[in-house]
């Protein structure tokens, strides 16, 4: 009974998205790839998120604190977009949001009693500055404000 | 000596047939003459050695701790070993020393392993070929195997074509490498879209993902919590069962552990195979999967049906859709797992000062790569406020369907699914690198990351060489905790299949290390 799976038509679509390992990479060369099945695959339609706007990467670095402004990254980022976009297609009515296969059991809590520490040496010791006891930050400033200055100093140092 | 399984090395040691000395010396010399393959970021050489000493007065005085005592493990760069630099193949932890054990790696230690390094991977174990490390990617051992190079003689391709090698898979690649070429008898490695199972089945080695909450992730920098576990790579069942044995079990240090009693997992040999249901999920039959796999697939169903197993076709409806689940529930758990690296506390650092967000932006800029940082920016945008409930939470509900597509499945009467590991043999690294990281991703994880949003066990067995002489392997998935049951029948799976052993003469003959018998040991058909 098992070898209908193995006869089937492969070419024949098994469901929507059923071609979505390829299908959701946008650009793709998948007919480089040789296990490519047909190059018919295209990305779903256009998510509600949309254009990527510049004041979403802006948004979206300053929240991740990654810079990837260049026109790759943002091309990824677009292509990610649209592949996740896919997820629509599900019935997810009346399911709950699953947060981990354990659900059904407790975590538990530890006792509050100390059995080790003390290693504040070895754990300074991987800090690149330090003064004392303490981990030496910046001072916090506006990040637009310096943005410009930092990118400045950042292309010379890779450079 | 090296071809032997971690059983049979035992006895060895105990037998006093090889000191715990000779044999991390082997393996160090063996390490150095395979240095080409990229397998190991860091060798531990000089605690190897003090480790195998100690070991060596053990059995001396006939005190040796168990099975696991004297002998030469690896562990993927991305779990804690204090002392041992520890940097995920990224510039961000290049030069980190940890200050403490991830747990697996100190249960090994307690054991008596001989730690013999850290292996390579893709930067943070994001990747499937591990070759987006910062220490370059690692090569397959098959691609100087003579089973390979024959196949290749035969097709009129130059045999010497040193730059056509391939890739191991990932993202444990290096793990595999160094276990596949005999630098170790097991290799830890970590498992969260298929990590382990991946360059398992492009290696020829067993490679097992235990069962989420089975063996503890405290010290393994995470990627995914929810779905990551360490994974073990062996060249053959039993020595899995030995490592996962030693393993398994509650850690107070991480409460994703389960606390009920696990093991022990001694493997009964499986003679009847009768009261088996083997399932063969149909929607895994994409059009992706090389007909060659497809045919080794199917030869395999027919191998359990022709012993008397019942095996039967069973539908996973949201199978399709797992792998986009698995890209948002990854990057969003991801964007929020990267936030830790920030130059303050460890790792790497830039030199802006000019305010404490230009410095981890910098800092950030500097450490990651290019898939690293694409993963966070998607990660971000799944987790925006507006995008929340869209993407991340939808994905989660999605989870659960995929999750539940597992328990209907169990449920009905399966023991065990049998489905394909990889699309197909391993590819030459010039053809894997001409798509991005997470277009491969995408592809080559799609038998495997189901099973890691599942939380169930899974595990390689390496099943015949393919037409071009290179490993194929397949992939069984038992129900969560069912992970003795699962390597009881992978082993039975394994001793009809007969996998042949690596032939790497050409390797194994210019090291001088190695007395003829030895060579000649190394690379005879075993079983």
């Amino acid at each position: 009974m098992w070898r209908r799976t193995f006869r089937a038509t492969l070419r024949a679509g098994l469901g929507p998205g059923a071609t979505g390992a390829v299908a959701g990479a946008p650009g793709a060369r998948v007919g480089s790839c040789r296990f490519a099945g047909s190059d018919s695959e295209k990305a779903a339609g256009p998510s509600p998120g949309g254009r990527v706007s510049a004041e979403l990467i802006e948004h979206l670095e300053r929240l991740a604190l990654v810079d990837f402004r260049n026109r790759e990254g943002v091309a990824r980022l677009q292509a990610a977009i649209e592949f996740a976009g896919q997820l629509r297609a599900v019935d997810t009515d009346g399911v709950e949001p699953m947060e981990s296969v354990l659900e059904d059991r407790c975590l538990y809590l530890r006792a509050d009693e100390v059995v080790e520490g003390s290693c504040a040496e070895d754990l300074l010791q991987n800090s690149q500055q330090t003064v004392e006891e303490y981990f030496v930050a910046p001072l916090g400033r506006c990040y637009t404000e310096v943005t410009s200055l930092c990118q400045n100093k950042v292309n010379n140092i890779q450079s | 000596m090296l071809g032997l399984s971690l059983r049979e090395v035992s006895a060895a040691l105990k037998q006093g047939q090889v000191s715990p000395m000779e044999l991390c010396q082997k393996c160090l010399s063996l390490i150095k003459e395979t240095k080409f393959l990229n397998a190991y970021i860091t060798v531990a050489e000089e605690k190897a050695l003090k480790q195998a000493e100690e070991s060596e007065k053990r059995y001396e005085k006939g005190q040796a701790l168990g099975v696991l005592d004297g002998i030469p493990v690896a562990v993927k760069d991305n779990f804690s070993t204090a002392g041992i630099e520890t940097t995920c193949a990224s510039s961000m932890l290049k030069g980190y020393i940890p200050p403490y054990n991830a747990t697996v790696v100190q249960k090994l230690l307690d054991q008596g392993a001989v730690l013999l390094g850290k292996t390579n991977l893709d930067e943070f174990a994001m990747g499937s070929g591990s070759t987006d490390g910062i220490f370059g990617p690692v090569r397959n051992p098959w691609s100087y195997s003579k089973q390979y190079r024959e196949k290749r003689k035969q097709s009129h391709h130059r045999a010497d074509e040193d730059s056509n090698w391939l890739i191991t898979g990932g993202s444990s690649g290096g793990s595999a490498a160094a276990v596949s070429a005999f630098t170790c008898f097991a290799a830890l490695g970590s498992d969260t879209g298929g990590s382990t199972r991946n360059p398992a089945a492009l290696c020829g080695l067993v490679g097992l993902k235990p069962t989420y909450g089975l063996v503890s992730r405290y010290g393994l920098i995470p990627l995914v919590n929810s779905m990551d576990v360490p994974g073990i790579l062996t060249r053959c069942v039993d020595d899995a069962a030995i490592v996962l044995g030693v393993l398994a079990g509650h850690d107070p240090k991480d409460s994703t552990t389960t606390q009920d009693p696990v093991g022990p997992f001694i493997l009964p040999i499986l003679r009847d195979v009768s009261k088996l249901c083997i399932g063969i999920p149909k929607e895994y039959n994409v059009p992706e999967l090389s007909s060659e796999m497809q045919a080794f697939w199917s030869k395999a169903a027919d191998l359990f049906a022709s012993k008397g197993a019942k095996v039967v076709e069973v539908s996973l409806p949201h199978t399709s859709y797992s792998i986009v689940c698995y890209h948002v529930l990854c990057t969003a758990e991801v964007a929020s797992n990267m936030a830790r690296f920030d130059g303050l506390e460890y790792g790497h650092r830039c030199n802006v000062n000019v305010s404490t967000e230009a410095m981890y932006a910098a800092t950030r800029r500097e450490g990651f790569n290019d898939v690293v940082r694409g993963r966070i920016l998607s990660g971000n945008f799944f987790l925006l406020r507006e995008n929340y409930d869209d993407y991340f939470v939808k994905a989660q509900k999605v989870r659960r369907l995929i999750a539940n597509d597992f328990v209907k499945v169990f449920n009905s009467g399966v023991d065990v699914l049998l489905t394909p590991t990889t699309l197909s043999d391993a590819v030459p690294y010039l053809e894997f690198i001409k798509e991005d990281n997470r277009t491969r991703s995408a592809q080559d994880d799609i038998f495997t990351q189901s099973v890691n949003m599942a939380g169930l066990p899974a595990v390689n067995v390496p099943m015949a060489l393919s037409s071009q002489g290179l490993p194929v392997g397949l992939q069984l998935i038992g129900r969560a905790f069912s992970d003795q049951q699962l390597l009881t029948v992978a082993k039975w799976f394994e001793e009809q299949v007969q996998f042949p052993v690596i032939q790497l003469q050409e390797l194994v003959d210019n090291c001088p290390t190695f007395s003829q018998h030895e060579k000649l040991g190394l690379v005879s058909l075993k079983r």
